[in-house]
């Protein structure tokens, strides 16, 4: 993943059971760069979200995304993330009887990584600390049972260990308490300044309070209506996305 | 393997003593099997019992439908060699290099404590490490046990599954050939697993065998039995019977990993008495067969007796998988866990079928029961048939029951971690069964775990 690559999203029409939800979204993320797609509930910006991982259900109509120079929207959604692309859930699924190393070593040679077990048992240490995550944690079975703050960080963790050149997170900050909500912004913040492109999709403005995005697109129905720099994020909160409608 | 064309039947035998009894079920059948084997003659009255039983029983009318079984198209019992031999080198090479293809003399090489195969109807070849004689554990065929220990073997046999109790038990108590017979003196405890290779060989052959251990006070024993069986045009049966004697604090646990091949009916009935204090353990794996009904079950006869029942089923296309657990509660603070996973798939039925029963006195008595059924896709089915009868206030009863289908949703999760969608289910199911599988001696964890890897490979994606 040395590579470092923009995500390019060009006039992106997507539908689901034959709904068209996403109504030609243009998106560029450059590396390093955070951006914040935010948007009252139903104006499509998971879908944005699960539409660049490659959620099957998501039925790409129009338009591309691209990696670099790589088509990927009409890949598998294993091959966008070998391409790079990481997805940090709402709303994580549990596997039971999978450990959480397990899952991780797993994931992490199926994107191509190639570490040393010890190196990457190190590293996941590290990066597990990094989140506020204890050692015993990588014993558990993969989000069985997590705390809704425990998923989050787990989410995290995942992006961490998975180095992508883009890192999608829905929501990521519905459901925490201000101190894991620090520790996740500075663990994205940190994400972007090692290169990686960043999306962050979110109804509230709360987590931007910790990590300045580059740009702020307002999503409503299907379309970007309107981007800007940072001070969007802080009137969105002060008028709403009603003048948006 | 096969009989002299020209040979009809009767007492006398051709030169090399392959014998198979004619197709069908009476009692001249029987009665040469008993003969054949030169049984007492309370064996022989005892098979002739069994067989009016079995011609008075109905089929079971709940379960899997075996409406395909023609009871007279079946051999009774077919022998394939005419000894048993200790010495790898005396089995005749045709066996021999079937035995060779599962794998037995490697696994021996390891750290067998004992070996004991059996090829269609008779145990053929069966090696004992010295270490079982000089703690005077038994390990011999049920034939070899009777002839040897005919008392040990009068005194238990019939006695925790009589032949009236279903027409499958009937149906091996009179016709019965092989199986196991272990016995375990007070307080010795057996350190490594014994272990039985099964293997059905011959077409339209019904295997009988027949398993009996009893366990000695304060004595510990593991009995590990792995079935497979060559792919057949017709149908096959298999019906055995298993009886465990657990005596006041002794410990048995009884370890099956079964695969026959997709044409066998597999109707086994698997019981447990146990004793105070005493502790029985099945690990029951069942993947193969066209038909498996089997619940093995414990009798928690004495205070404070345990039982634990980890059963686990694999139903593909043309399969249905009729399996479960038993547990009855008899005396006072007795428990019991039972544990049942099960995967369908490509139209594959899974049931679960239990029993719980806690009788009048049995105060303090507990169970646990949770039964998880994996749906692998929208062809495939899985149903849950628990019964309890609670008849003891004083007890505590917790049961859960789940199915769950692998999600679009859990795919995806895993598919955007870079996993393809066959590795995602393999994981899935890998982790489904995980409770199990550890529970499982190494070498037979890493079959199953082949196993289903081998079943997965190129279905999904």
């Amino acid at each position: 993943m040395t590579k470092k690559q923009a995500l390019s999203i060009e006039n992106l029409v997507v539908s689901i059971e034959k709904k068209e939800i996403l109504k030609g979204i243009n998106l560029k993320i450059k590396p390093g760069e955070i951006h914040a797609v935010m948007g009252p509930n139903g104006s499509g910006k998971s879908t944005l979200a699960y539409a660049v991982a490659g959620h099957p259900s998501y039925q790409v109509r129009r338009g591309t995304v691209r990696l670099g120079n790589k088509k990927i929207s009409s890949l598998a959604p294993e091959k966008r993330a070998q391409a790079g692309i990481f997805l940090a859930f709402q709303n994580p699924v549990a596997v039971e009887g999978v450990s959480v190393f397990n899952f991780l070593k797993t994931a992490a040679a199926a994107v191509g990584r190639k570490i040393a077990p010890r190196d990457f048992l190190q590293e996941l240490e590290v990066a597990a600390a990094a989140v506020g995550l204890s050692q015993d944690f990588l014993k558990r079975d993969l989000n069985l049972g997590f705390s809704g703050g425990e998923r989050k960080r787990f989410e995290v963790l995942q992006a961490l260990v998975l180095k992508p050149k883009i890192a999608i997170f829905d929501e990521i900050d519905s459901g925490l308490d201000v101190d894991a909500l620090r520790d996740i912004a500075g663990q994205i913040k940190q994400l972007a300044q090692g290169g990686a492109g960043v999306l962050i999709v979110t109804h509230y403005q709360r987590i931007l309070k910790y990590l300045t995005p580059d740009r702020v697109h307002v999503m409503v129905s299907g379309k970007i209506a309107k981007s800007g720099g940072a001070d969007l994020a802080a009137k969105l909160e002060e008028e709403g996305y009603r003048g948006y409608r | 393997m096969i009989a002299k064309k020209d040979y009809q039947y009767g007492f006398s035998y051709p030169d090399k003593a392959v014998f198979k009894s004619e197709k069908g079920l009476n009692s001249r059948v029987v009665e040469q099997i008993s003969h054949f084997k030169s049984e007492p003659d309370w064996m022989r009255q005892q098979r002739l019992r069994a067989l009016q039983i079995f011609g008075q029983k109905p089929m079971p009318p709940w379960g899997a439908n075996l409406s395909a079984i023609n009871f007279d198209d079946i051999y009774y019992y077919v022998r394939p060699a005419d000894r048993q031999v200790k010495s790898w080198r005396d089995v005749p090479k045709e066996i021999r290099q079937t035995y060779e293809r599962i794998g037995v003399p490697a696994a021996e090489q390891k750290f067998l404590a004992g070996v004991e195969a059996q090829y269609d109807s008779e145990v053929i070849y069966g090696s004992l490490r010295k270490e079982l004689d000089k703690q005077g554990i038994i390990f011999l065929s049920m034939d070899e046990g009777l002839a040897k220990y005919p008392e040990i073997v009068k005194q238990y046999f019939g006695t925790i599954i009589p032949a009236a109790d279903n027409k499958f038990a009937a149906l091996n108590s009179a016709t019965w050939s092989g199986g196991s017979f272990v016995y375990v003196p007070a307080g010795v405890h057996v350190e490594l697993p014994l272990q039985a290779y099964f293997r059905i060989n011959a077409q339209n052959f019904g295997q009988f065998e027949r398993t009996l251990i009893v366990a000695e006070e304060g004595s510990f024993v593991h009995y590990v039995e792995g079935c497979t069986a060559p792919s057949y045009t017709t149908n096959s049966l298999h019906a055995a019977v298993v009886e465990i004697i657990v005596k006041p604090g002794a410990r048995v646990r009884y370890t099956t990993v079964q695969n026959w091949s997709r044409n066998v009916y597999n109707l086994v009935t698997k019981r447990a008495y146990v004793e105070e204090d005493g502790v029985m353990e099945w690990i029951d794996g069942n993947l193969g067969s066209k038909v498996t009904m089997k619940y093995p079950s414990v009798y928690l006869m004495g205070k404070g007796a345990r039982g634990e029942i980890l059963s686990l089923a694999y139903a593909e296309e043309g399969q249905h998988q009729d399996a479960g657990a038993k547990a009855i509660h008899v005396a006072p603070y007795t428990s019991s866990v039972i544990t049942s996973k099960s995967i369908s798939r490509g139209g594959g039925r899974t049931s679960y079928r239990g029993l719980l029963e806690i009788n009048p006195g049995a105060i303090g008595a507990r169970s646990n029961i949770r039964c998880d059924a994996l749906i692998l896709d929208p062809q495939s089915r899985s149903d849950t048939y628990p019964t309890m009868k609670i008849n003891e206030s004083q007890s505590t009863v917790e049961h859960e029951a789940t199915v769950s289908k692998i999600g679009e949703e859990q795919l995806f999760y895993l598919q955007s971690r870079g996993l393809t969608a066959a590795e995602a289910t393999g994981m899935v199911v890998n982790g489904f069964i995980e409770p199990i599988v550890k529970q499982l001696p190494l070498e037979y964890a890493v079959e199953l775990n082949r196993l289903i890897e081998l079943e997965m490979e190129g279905s999904v994606g």
